[in-house]
């Protein structure tokens, strides 16, 4: 029987604009009566006012520090102030002539946790580096040892606020994997407590915590002792932390297959020896994004600890600015600058988190 | 055939029984935090003695001796503690319910509009989710309170629309003054309510016997606002109200919203509403696509494909999380004391410092937050149980 | 013929820009006539009958539809997805439904029909693919096999004149396929128009009137399957089917 060579036709280019940049315009923005109609109005307003906001923050907006100069009413915005006290909002109370030891320190800081983000680097020796950049952070926050002492309620400002969200998630993750561990044992005392401790710190307001931390930690201590208010502020931000931190790792663990501890089980694995080469391995590595939206949430708590009268950015700014009537007028400006400092922290991180979320997914494709 | 032979005898006080083993840590366990807890405690007792602090919460009785900004309740200076951590529940409240009300609003249209057909409408809200979500909650009231005190007018020049005036004071509108009129309204609201519901029975089993759907919305609607409106003109129609004015320094009389109020409410309702509208954005994605083609191929409109096959399944996906939003914005209400909204954390500021009586007061507030907390986990549980979708 | 209930004339179909995924697709369709479409993957035959009911719309050609066209008049897509059933590789039965729930939808809400009688016919839509005592269970309480025939179910509650399978047993167990595809035999029986993306070899021989087979976006093949199978004209089909049939 003889066989036919099928002459397959050759793929054309499709007709009007399918794709392209008209194309784009027409579905999304044009499409119907309706979306017309909202393309119009929302246009409308957005080309009516954002011209008004670019005037006032760029174009008719003066940049030196000169206070007088802001005043005529022509003037936008008058980002002098951040020139002027942008050392102060930044590093807070510290004294003056020493603030380059927070800038090396919070450099320090962040070169840390950038490079912690790649996967690159994470070998043992990345534990060392951490326990030698904090300790670096410390000493030349602190002084000693051939720096002049500063004590930790002249802190202030960005070091702060990166110091506080590190040290009390790299603090309560330990504590919150216990927690996490606990709530899921089958001791009941043990799955009570640890149940208890979640949901009293869930289910309370952050403020309320660090009031009991500034308040009451003090009353706690034996007569005599004095607890620093960094260490208290730590402190109750780091038990905060380990009760949201605990409930992300136990949404992990809750996700693993029964089966993989019945097949640790069979092969003879303890408890602990499960938990560390079988089911934390996966758990963690499933809950990093979860991880990351808490340091996420925690860094932006740390404004709050303002009401306790430690001074970091948000606090900062209003130090800076309440006492110096030639400056105050400009305040917004001041919030601007520090919520786009915040912005950038927080965006990034978020990026980072999808990233690393999607990574995760790219491995788990059947 | 054998006797069946009883289970063997389960005690064994060995270290290798694991049952043993389980009850040692458990009591090791108690036994560490109970010795925590007497720790801690005696040392405040000690402290409190020598600091001169009674303890107890005897104190509430006594007179506060402070004047509170703003409340509902009649309240003044010689008045007790309790009282004024009352009108402090009930700012918290209040700025708590319209709240969340107004936050589901807002980020219910958000989170839907990520999905608009308009680009323009995509973008915004996607912008407003990124830029209000990164930015601290304190620093927005902040901000919000300082456009309030810095761009409003002073009381003299304030803003008037009608007999509506805005200013450095706040909002100020005509309040309608109670008469035995409005009680009527009332009533006719509530018979409304009765019959429109009847109404939605009655339409419900129409449409289940002949296959023909009669109006669930707007008819019911109307019939409540005419038997509202009925029931006000049967008591007489009273129209008096309490007119604000300008006065010398301020505004006077008629309604008030203090510009703390305003502030913390907007503050609060914006930066919740950008994680409701994730929320949101995440329950309608996460129903599979596949979903919305079978509701296609079946010949269902777009309505019904949405009321019937997208919100059932997407509303199981998003109120557990929505929950956790408002939980999250009853909290975050705790930050008034920063802009000075007499909020019930606020007075126990006060509080603490006129009597130093620290753990009453952080107990009581703590206390309050926990009620709301637990009823409303303990309601999203209930939910949660009920609506889950039956696997194998 | 006489007129066709489904007609192709130059049907063209574009992904984005640059993928042509239909190309000048002609065909004719008999009423009661039983199609299977194959080819391998990403040729387009899925595309082509989910154009059939405008889950997919076509670029260039006339597609018509028991004497509707297909355009984007609205209501005339309504009116053919009346007459047009389609059962989906992946069941897509609402989860949040019992089964007859899932079948007395359409009918109620689109065909206006009163409950009693709508439950009426979807219980005989179940007894047809013989599930009748699952009537009450939710869909993830069910087998694949039994949830894929409760689908069938649905569709054929809208006493449609057309139905469409889309690969219909290829996320199936293999045990589960056989129940599934007995279903559509005694459908093909019974005298509707069927529309059959498959893999299923053996069913096509047992049932289809045409085997059609397509390769990138055209069809290079249509013939009884007796003559496709046995004596195949095309050099591509002949490679398709001695990949296929070789295990």
């Amino acid at each position: 029987m003889s066989v036919r060579v099928f002459q397959s036709l050759p793929a054309r280019p499709a007709p009007v604009q399918q794709g392209g940049a008209i194309g784009w315009i027409r579905s999304n923005l044009f499409a119907d009566l309706r979306t017309t109609l909202s393309t119009l109005i929302i246009g409308g307003v957005l080309l009516w006012y954002l011209p008004m906001l670019f005037n006032w923050a760029v174009l008719s907006a003066y940049w030196l520090p000169d206070a007088q100069a802001c005043h005529p009413v022509e003037v936008g915005a008058c980002w002098g102030v951040v020139a002027e006290k942008y050392r102060l909002i930044i590093f807070g109370r510290y004294p003056f002539e020493e603030q380059w030891r927070p800038l090396v320190a919070t450099l320090l800081m962040m070169a840390l946790l950038i490079a912690s983000c790649s996967r690159a680097f994470w070998k043992p020796w990345l534990v060392l580096a951490w326990v030698l950049v904090l300790a670096a952070f410390f000493w030349l926050m602190l002084g000693g040892f051939g720096l002049s002492p500063v004590e930790t309620d002249r802190w202030g400002g960005l070091p702060l606020t990166l110091l506080l969200s590190t040290l009390s998630i790299a603090m309560a993750f330990p504590l919150a994997l216990l927690v996490a561990l606990g709530r899921r044992s089958e001791l009941p005392a043990i799955r009570t407590l640890c149940t208890l401790y979640v949901e009293l710190i869930r289910g309370v307001p952050l403020i309320s915590v660090l009031f009991m931390a500034s308040f009451m930690f003090p009353l706690f201590m034996p007569q005599g002792t004095k607890i620093d208010v960094l260490i208290r502020v730590l402190a109750g931000i780091t038990l905060f932390a380990a009760a949201y931190l605990a409930e992300v790792i136990r949404g992990g663990l809750q996700a693993i297959p029964k089966g993989q501890v019945e097949a640790a089980a069979s092969l003879g694995l303890s408890y602990w020896q499960t938990q560390r080469k079988v089911v934390l391995p996966q758990a963690l590595a499933m809950v990093v994004p979860g991880i990351m939206n808490n340091f996420i949430a925690i860094f932006k708590d740390t404004s709050l600890v303002t009401i306790v009268s430690l001074y970091e950015l948000t606090g900062a700014l209003g130090l800076a600015l309440n006492s110096d009537a030639d400056w105050r007028p400009y305040k917004i400006e001041g919030y601007v600058f520090i919520a786009l400092i915040y912005f950038a922290f927080c965006f990034a991180m978020s990026r980072y988190s999808l990233w690393v979320e999607a990574q995760v997914n790219k491995g788990k494709l059947r | 055939m054998n006797r069946p032979l009883s289970a063997p005898p389960k005690k064994s006080w060995s270290w290798q029984s694991q049952a043993f083993r389980g009850l040692v840590y458990q009591v090791v366990a108690i036994a560490l935090i109970a010795l925590g807890i007497w720790y801690l405690g005696h040392n405040t007792l000690v402290n409190m003695r020598e600091r001169g602090i009674q303890s107890g919460f005897g104190f509430l009785f006594q007179t506060a001796g402070f004047d509170i900004g703003e409340d509902l309740l009649g309240y003044d200076s010689n008045q007790s503690y309790f009282k004024a951590f009352m009108v402090g529940l009930v700012n918290t409240l209040r700025v708590a319910v319209i709240g969340i009300i107004l936050t589901t609003i807002l980020g219910t249209l958000l989170g839907v509009g990520r999905f608009s057909r308009n680009a323009l409408v995509r973008g915004l809200c996607q912008a407003y989710v990124e830029f209000f979500r990164n930015v601290p909650i304190l620093l927005q009231l902040l901000m919000w309170y300082l456009l309030f005190t810095e761009l409003l007018p002073d009381a003299s020049e304030a803003w008037q629309a009608g007999s509506v005036f805005l200013s450095k004071g706040g909002l100020n509108f005509p309040i309608p003054v109670w008469e035995p009129g409005h009680l009527w309204a009332g009533l006719g609201l509530l018979a409304g309510l009765l019959l429109a519901w009847l109404r939605s029975r009655w339409a419900r089993a129409h449409f289940e016997a002949t296959g023909q759907p009669r109006s669930v919305f707007w008819l019911p609607l109307l019939i409540v606002v005419i038997m509202t409106v009925l029931g006000w003109l049967l008591g007489g129609a009273p129209t008096q109200a309490n007119y604000p004015s300008k006065g010398e320094f301020a505004i006077e009389n008629g309604g008030a919203l203090t510009p703390e109020f305003m502030a913390v409410l907007l503050g609060l309702v914006i930066y919740t509403a950008a994680f409701v509208a994730e929320v949101v954005r995440a329950g309608i994605a996460s129903v599979p696509r596949g979903q919305s083609e079978a509701a296609a191929a079946l010949g269902l409109s777009q309505g019904q494909e949405m009321r019937l096959v997208m919100l059932p399944q997407a509303l199981r996906v998003i109120i557990p999380p929505m929950t956790n939003q408002y939980l999250n914005l009853t909290k975050n209400s705790s930050l008034a004391v920063a802009i000075g909204y007499p909020d019930v954390v606020s007075i126990a500021n006060t509080a603490i410092n006129q009597t130093g009586r620290a753990v009453e007061c952080i107990a009581i507030v703590m206390l309050v937050y926990l009620t709301t907390s637990l009823t409303t986990s303990a309601f999203m549980n209930w939910y949660n149980a009920r609506a889950a979708i039956k696997e194998r | 013929m006489s007129t066709p209930i489904i007609s192709f004339d130059k049907v063209n179909k574009w992904y984005g820009n640059d993928f042509h995924v239909l190309r000048d697709i002609d065909l004719n369709l008999a009423k009661g006539e039983r199609i299977v479409i194959c080819g391998p993957s990403g040729s387009g035959k899925s595309t082509l009958i989910r154009c059939i009911n405008r889950l997919e719309e076509h670029q260039q050609g006339r597609l018509v539809v028991d004497g509707i066209e297909l355009s984007d008049d609205l209501k005339a897509i309504d009116t053919i997805r009346k007459q047009v059933g389609m059962v989906f590789q992946q069941f897509n039965l609402f989860p949040h439904l019992t089964v007859l729930e899932n079948l007395t939808l359409s009918p109620m809400w689109v065909g206006k029909l009163p409950k009693k009688e709508a439950e009426e016919r979807a219980m005989q839509q179940l007894e047809r693919v013989r599930i009748a005592e699952q009537a009450l269970k939710y869909p993830l309480q069910l087998s694949g096999g039994q949830q894929q025939r409760v689908a069938i179910a649905r569709a054929l509650c809208l006493t449609p004149k057309i139905m469409l399978f889309d690969e219909p047993t290829s996320a199936l167990d293999p045990e589960m396929i056989k129940e599934v595809l007995d279903v559509m035999i005694e459908l093909a029986g019974q005298g509707i128009t069927m529309l059959c993306v498959t893999h299923e070899m053996g069913f096509a021989k047992a049932v289809a009137d045409r085997v059609i087979f397509m390769d990138q976006g055209q069809i290079v093949e249509q013939n009884t399957p007796e003559q496709f199978f046995n004596h195949p004209q095309t050099d591509r089909a002949q490679d398709f089917l001695s990949k296929i049939l070789g295990h």
